[in-house]
Formats: C-alpha cells, sequence, structure tokens
C-alpha cells in the first residue's frame, strides 16, 4: 500500500496523520469529562495508526513510473473488502433490532444495547458502512474505467476511504453511548459531520479530477450518476447538519432549526439520501456492471437521459411527503405528493432501460447468480419506486404511514434493490480486480443469491401485512364510533410478522456471511493466479482459472 | 464525428461512444414512457389547480375546491363528536347504577372501554386486567381500596401515591430494613402468612411453633392495617392477607421482602388526563372486568 506512494505522497500523508493524531489528543484531554473524549480516543488511534503504517513503508524505493499505465486498483480492493464487513456487521444489528421487537428481553436490560440506540447503529452500519464503502469502490473502479484515466494521485483515494470509514466508526461507537443528534440517517455529531465535509469535498475534488483527466470525448452515465450522489449529498449533508455544539470540548449540539422548519429540513435530507445516496449512486453501479456483465449496449441513451433529469430534478422536492398530515402547511405537502408522482416515469425509464439492455443476454440471467443479483435488483427498483410514488399520495399515506408498511417499502428498496446490485456488482468486480477470471466458487454465488431473495420475499411480505394490519386496526371505529383497538391490540396482532421479519432477516445475513466467505477464498485465489500468468501463456490463463476454483 | 454501428440483436443503431466496452443504443424513447410522463404532469397540474399548492410570498395558491387540512379535520372531529353525543350525555348524565342496568349502555361501555383500558391501563395491569407482578389484578375481585363503583371512580380520579393534591395514599414499613423486627421475626410472620386460608405455598411444612410466633407479632405490628384477621382495609389501601391474591407474590420469598423492605406501589391520577366521561366508562369496565370472573 505505501509502497505505491510517492515520497511527497508519503511526507503529506504522513504529515496529516500525524495532524489527525494530535486533533484525536487534543479531543480527548478537552473532552475527558465528556464523551466526547472517547471519540478523541479513536481518533487518535486512527491517527496513530495511519502514521505507522505510512512510517512503516516510508524508505521503500519509489514507485515506478509503469504505474502510470496502469489502473490504481488497491483502494477499489480495500474498499469493497470493508463493504463487505460493514455489510455483515450492519445486517447483524439489523436481525438483532429486529428480534428485539419479537422479543424484548433481548436488549439484555442494558441501555446500551437497547433500541433506540442500535438501530441507528443498524441503518448507519448499511446506509453509510456498507452502501458507501460500496459507492467509493465502485465509483474509484467506474471512473477510472470509463475514463481510460488514471486516478491523479495515490494518497487523495486512501484519504476519502479512510477518512470516511472513521466516519462510520465514530458514528456507530456514538450511538450506544448516547453520542446522537437524535436525526435520522443524520445521527453522527457536529465534529463527525464537520470531518466528513472535508473528505466528502476531497472526494469530488478526486472524482472531477479524474474526469479531467478522461480519454474519451463523452461522460458517460454512471459517471452523471455518481457525481450528483456527490455533489447533492454534500450539499443535503451541510445544510441538514448545520448545529451548534454546546462547548468545542462537548459531543453535544443543537440543530439551529426549530419546529415544522426542522422536521422539514430533516426530511428533505431523509428523503433526498434515499434519493442520492441510495439511489443515484447505486444508479451508477448499475449502469457500468450490468452491461459489462451481460455484454450488451445500453438499451438507449436517450431514456437515459430522461431518467437521469427527471430522477435529480423531481426527487429533491418530494421530502415533505413523509410529513402528510403534519403541521407542515398544506400547500407543501401537496408538492411533495404531486412530485412524487412524477418520478415514478423516470425512475420506471431506469429500471426498464435495465431490463431492456438484457435483450439478447438473457440465457446469461439464467445461468449466471452474478448478472442474475443485478437483474433482481432493477426489478425491486422498479417495484420500490412504484410503491414509494403510491404510498406518497396522501389518501394512500394516511393509512401506509407510521406502520410497518414504509419498513416493507424501505426494505424493498435497500435489501431488494440496494443490496442486490451491489452484491451483483462486488461479484462481477472482484475477479477484474484481483485476477481470478471468476469467484472462488460461483456455486455459492448461487447459494447467495437464493438466500437473499428467499430472505427478502419472507421480510417484505410479513411486513406488508403487518403494515397494512396495523394501519387498519388504528382506523378501525366500532359501532358506537369510538376506536375500536387500542394500540397495545395492534401489538399483539404484529407479533407474529415480527418473528417473520426476524427470520428473513437472519436469511438476508447469511447469504451476506457467505459473500463474504466467497470473497475471502477468491483474494486468497490471487497471487497463485498471477504466478500462473507468469508462468504461461496468457490465452491458457482463462480455462485454467475455472477448472481450478476448488484449490 | 463518432459513427454508430448497428446492433445485430436489436437492429437499433448505437451512439458510437464507447467507454471501456460499454457502447449504447440510439434507441428512441418509447411511445407509452412520454405518454405516462405526460400523465402524470396533467395529474399534477389538475392536483394544483384544485388544491392548495404553490406558495405566493407571504401566501400560497388556495385552491378552486378552497380546502384545508386544518378545516377538515376540524370538521371531521364534530362530526365523530356528533355521532357519539347520544351514549356520551346518557353516560355523562346517567348514576352508575342505572348505566350498569342499561343493557344498550353497557354495550357501549364494554366497546369503547376495552380500547380505553388498553391504551392507558394495560401496560401495568395487562390487556385483561390480570395484573403482574407488582401490579394489582383487576380480574380477581380483590380491590385494595374498594370495589365499589364510587370507589374505583375515585382511585382512578387521584390514583395511589400520586402527584395529585388529593391522592389515595398508603405505604407498608420497611420492618426489616427500618431495624422494627429482625429476621428470624420477620420469618416467624411469614410462617404465620402462609398458614392463614389461600396461601400460595401450601407445601411447606409448618413449624407450629414458629406460626404461633408469628400470630403474636402480627397481632402487635400488622392488624393495625391489615385488620385482626388479616382481612385487610380498604380505608387505608391495605392488602386483604386471606385470599389468594398477591401483588408482590405469596411464596416465602416474597413475602419476607415485602415485610423486610415495605411496599409503596403507585397508581398516577387520570383527572387531568381523560375526561369524566372516560373515567366514568374506564369506571365501569374495570367492574365488568372483575365481574366476568365469577
Amino acid at each position: 500500500m505505501v509502497a505505491q506512494l510517492t515520497r511527497n505522497e508519503r511526507h503529506i500523508g504522513l504529515a496529516l496523520a500525524v495532524f489527525v493524531s494530535l486533533l484525536g489528543l487534543a479531543m480527548a484531554a478537552g473532552g475527558k469529562q465528556d464523551l466526547f473524549g472517547i471519540h478523541g480516543l479513536i481518533v487518535f488511534a486512527f491517527g496513530v495508526g495511519s502514521a505507522f503504517l505510512l512510517i512503516s513503508g516510508f524508505h521503500l524505493p519509489e514507485p515506478s513510473d509503469e504505474r502510470l499505465t496502469r489502473y490504481y486498483d488497491d483502494p477499489i480492493k480495500v474498499g469493497l473488502i470493508l463493504s463487505m464487513i460493514w455489510a455483515v456487521f450492519g445486517m447483524f444489528m439489523g436481525v438483532w433490532v429486529a428480534a428485539q421487537l419479537a422479543w424484548p428481553a433481548l436488549n439484555f436490560d442494558m441501555a446500551w444495547t437497547s433500541f433506540g440506540r442500535i438501530r441507528p447503529v443498524h441503518t448507519t452500519g448499511v446506509i453509510f458502512g456498507f452502501g458507501g464503502n460500496a459507492l467509493i469502490a465502485t465509483s474509484f473502479h467506474v471512473m477510472q474505467r470509463t475514463s481510460r484515466a488514471r486516478m491523479p494521485d495515490q494518497l487523495s483515494p486512501w484519504f476519502v476511504l479512510i477518512g470516511y470509514n472513521l466516519f462510520c466508526v465514530l458514528s456507530v461507537t456514538g450511538f450506544p453511548i448516547g453520542i446522537t443528534q437524535s436525526k435520522e440517517y443524520a445521527e453522527a455529531e457536529w465534529y463527525a459531520d464537520l470531518w466528513l465535509v472535508v473528505v466528502w469535498v476531497t472526494y469530488l475534488v478526486l472524482y472531477l479530477r479524474t474526469l479531467a483527466r478522461r480519454q474519451e470525448p463523452h461522460i458517460y452515465v454512471s459517471n452523471w450518476y455518481f457525481l450528483a450522489f456527490i455533489l447533492v449529498v454534500a450539499m443535503l449533508h451541510i445544510v441538514n447538519g448545520l448545529a451548534l455544539p454546546i462547548s468545542l470540548a462537548s459531543a453535544k449540539s443543537y440543530t439551529i432549526y426549530s419546529g415544522v422548519q426542522d422536521a422539514m429540513v430533516q426530511w428533505w435530507y431523509g428523503h433526498n439520501t434515499v434519493a442520492f445516496f441510495l439511489t443515484a449512486g447505486f444508479l451508477g453501479m448499475m449502469y457500468y456492471y450490468l452491461p459489462t456483465r451481460a455484454g450488451r449496449p445500453i438499451y438507449s441513451y436517450r431514456l437515459s437521459i430522461i431518467s437521469f433529469w427527471g430522477i435529480t430534478f423531481f426527487y429533491v422536492w418530494v421530502g415533505s411527503h413523509h410529513l402528510h398530515y403534519t403541521a407542515l402547511p398544506h400547500w407543501v405537502q401537496t408538492l411533495g405528493m404531486t412530485f412524487s408522482v412524477m418520478l415514478l416515469v423516470p425512475s420506471w425509464a431506469s429500471a426498464a432501460n435495465a431490463l431492456l439492455t438484457l435483450n439478447g443476454a438473457w440465457h446469461k440471467v439464467r445461468t449466471d447468480a452474478t448478472l442474475r443479483f443485478m437483474m433482481v435488483a432493477a426489478v425491486f427498483y422498479g417495484l420500490s419506486t412504484f410503491e414509494g410514488s403510491f404510498t406518497a399520495i396522501r389518501a394512500v399515506n394516511s393509512l401506509s404511514h407510521y406502520t410497518d408498511w414504509t419498513v416493507a417499502h424501505v426494505h424493498a428498496g435497500a435489501l431488494g434493490w440496494v443490496a442486490l446490485i451491489t452484491f451483483g456488482s462486488i461479484y462481477a468486480a472482484v475477479p477484474r480486480l484481483w485476477k481470478t477470471g471468476q469467484m472462488y466458487s460461483p456455486r455459492l454465488v448461487e447459494v447467495h443469491f437464493w438466500l437473499a431473495v428467499a430472505g427478502i420475499f419472507v421480510y417484505v411480505f410479513a411486513m406488508w401485512n403487518s403494515g397494512i394490519i396495523q394501519g387498519l386496526m388504528w382506523r378501525t371505529y366500532n359501532e358506537n364510533n369510538a376506536l375500536a383497538y387500542s394500540f397495545i391490540e395492534s401489538l399483539v396482532a404484529m407479533h407474529p410478522y415480527y418473528i417473520a421479519r426476524t427470520f428473513g432477516g437472519l436469511l438476508f445475513l447469511c447469504g451476506a456471511v457467505v459473500g463474504f466467505y466467497n470473497l475471502w477464498k477468491t483474494i486468497q485465489l490471487a497471487p497463485r493466479e498471477q504466478e500462473v500468468l507468469r508462468d504461461q501463456p496468457a490465452a491458457v490463463l482463462a480455462r485454467s482459472s475455472a477448472v481450478q476454483p476448488g484449490e | 464525428m463518432s459513427v454508430g454501428e448497428r446492433d445485430p440483436h436489436t437492429g437499433h443503431m448505437t451512439t458510437g461512444h464507447e467507454w471501456g466496452g460499454i457502447k449504447e443504443l440510439n434507441t428512441p424513447v418509447p411511445k407509452p414512457v412520454i405518454w405516462f410522463l405526460i400523465g402524470t404532469f396533467i395529474f399534477s397540474l389538475i392536483y394544483w389547480v384544485l388544491m392548495p399548492a404553490w406558495p405566493l410570498g407571504v401566501t400560497y395558491t388556495r385552491g378552486l375546491l378552497g380546502l384545508d387540512q386544518r378545516d377538515e379535520v376540524m370538521v371531521r372531529v364534530a362530526e365523530g363528536q356528533a355521532a357519539r353525543a347520544d351514549w356520551v350525555k346518557a353516560i355523562e348524565e346517567g348514576s352508575f347504577d342505572s348505566i350498569q342496568d342499561d343493557e344498550v349502555l353497557m354495550d357501549v361501555v364494554r366497546g369503547t372501554g376495552s380500547s380505553l383500558f388498553g391504551d392507558n391501563c394495560a401496560v401495568c395491569h395487562g390487556l385483561n386486567g390480570q395484573g403482574g407482578p407488582g401490579f394489582p389484578s383487576l380480574a380477581a375481585g380483590s380491590w385494595l381500596w374498594g370495589g365499589e363503583p364510587e370507589d374505583v371512580w375515585e382511585t382512578i380520579r387521584v390514583g395511589i401515591n400520586s402527584d395529585h393534591p388529593e391522592t389515595r395514599m398508603s405505604e407498608m414499613l420497611a420492618f426489616g430494613r427500618d431495624q422494627i423486627l429482625d429476621r428470624s421475626t420477620i420469618l416467624d410472620v411469614v410462617a404465620y402468612l402462609q398458614s392463614l386460608p389461600g396461601s400460595d405455598d401450601p407445601q411447606t411444612p409448618l413449624d407450629p411453633e414458629a406460626v404461633a410466633r408469628g400470630e403474636e407479632t402480627f397481632a402487635m405490628q400488622c392488624t393495625a392495617c391489615h385488620g385482626e384477621n388479616g382481612q385487610g382495609d380498604p380505608a387505608m389501601g391495605a392488602p386483604d392477607l386471606t385470599d389468594d391474591v398477591w401483588i408482590y407474590g405469596g411464596d416465602r420469598d416474597s413475602l419476607y421482602w415485602s415485610i423486610y423492605r415495605g411496599r409503596k406501589g403507585h397508581m398516577p391520577h387520570w383527572e387531568e388526563r381523560l375526561s369524566p366521561v372516560e373515567r366514568k366508562i374506564l369506571t365501569l369496565y374495570v367492574l365488568e372486568i372483575a365481574k366476568g370472573r365469577d
């Protein structure tokens, strides 16, 4: 890793690492009366760890200029591994949280492990840990390949990747001990938020610099989406994160918004995190890995344009559909609802473009689980975007809101679309990055696929049922025109579905564990394959790797 | 500049661009997509014309239908109240006895009482009023503060050891912790309690001498509240010790710790949270639960 950095980059890197260590030390010292101090120690450990890593390779010879003729893949590899580690961690937390709803005693009577504290650990672990690392890694892969240009330097991708993971670690370690802004999907406190701004701007600059070096006259669709993802997430994060810390030595801060404005800014952020983090970025992924895996051209460039501009324009308006029938003015709700409806066609255009790209490659979908991951992801993308527009309609929302229907919708999107496209992309990218020709075990990819799909179906159907039952019970009046059910009776009715949901999540988690094992074994295969490369004519390689996975 | 080529499978031309092996077809946007898109635009336009929609400085377009969510909800609330007005009035004005004799009104009590009870009382007393460790059963018919409608009504109104100025107050002394009784004396009292009818723990062979000593201590220390025979006193909220209902458990250990540490239960008051009609319904509903047992 360090061997690939130039002398100059090693100097800058070391300076940065020392600076971060000192910052951590200052935080730990200043906040020793506060939970802030614990995070200071974590920052310090990150800084010192990075510094040691750099010093260990500090006197290695400079990398030769020959490296400039190749793509820079090392941070991508690390990013994909981190992504799978976060996947297993985040999904485990998810199963635990789900199990607590069915069997509340599983919080073991501790504040740290109570539902309200570990649920954000689950959401942050899967969205930002798993999803974010996968997005960063694949975007590095895609931007270099579709620009036919190497990243401009070796240091900034590492800074982005490690810095981003520091943010994730600060998040998930903070929530159980009580550090939180209490804003959904933006729970991290002010200092972690500030750090993420630095990391994210570096990411944007790195992306733009690579694009500026491109050897293609046009910018490929994936890059439109990745850029929209980086740019809009920066905007959302900064505006929603505006807060005043009570002291520079305290973890606690207060948002600058109040009342319904706070709710509106929060859901403008919240829904656009779904839009630009969980949709735009992953569409960028899909637009690259699906056609390359299928070996087919994109079905329609024109459809890509309609869906891209439709999604980027309409999505930023729709956040208010999370606040139907609240203190939010009626007209704001109307706009949120109508823009959600208009968003449907551009979303479906993306899903259709993906599925129609598979025309001429459906036989591959049948035999190749990797491509099937991406195909099913596109189907779930279409399904959950329809559901999203549908439940954004006020009348529908009056039944669905605050119920498990929303949970079903989110997980149809997060498991069915986001996780499946990510697993598909990882299975497509890993053999190319580690030059193994294929995964260690295509059979295990198949196993993962069926575990994942089965898990999603159990989960989503359980929550659809539970949500609709719940919604109906809450609004049922008896013959005396009084409410027929108490809230606690609706809880009793949901219990069996909560058990089913836990089981579905467990299946999905098992799939991720299988995927992680497969990734691990594939990586172990890699050096051996490189020996083969040296020893044999290149033409033999493709065939020999296909018969060797069992070794 | 870039030259497209024809894709043999679909027959469409490519755009002529290529990125690391990916090409794109220049397929025209399918007609249904355009129509569907226009359809959603038209829907939105109509909706904007009819409903409150666009901001105009300090005001907004009101929409032709003139609807407003706040007005709508007020209307719905008023409609709901009107639909309930008859029986609300009847319950408000009726005495407990007259309502209990009116089967139609009692149906209302059972129907609305169950959701009122579920939302307000079930968290402690259980969904069916069965109680739990530390929380009295309402189904057992063993009333701490009396089982007449007026008693139950008052308990709901002011609570027990609550912050209501007129709250019912009751506390059992910590006989062990405050060193009023020593360990062996407490164990004698426990033995005596277990010899009473309705004890939870009949298998334990009781030492008759311990029971006799316990009875003596009981007569000196406990009868002031629990009554001479341990039958309790609703005026002070002292539980009956001769029935088979135990709030904190009737086994040896539970009895020991109740005497050692004392007890002070808490029930919130509902005068501010629930309307008189709702409390009246709950009173009657709770009595119905108790009646169901017999």
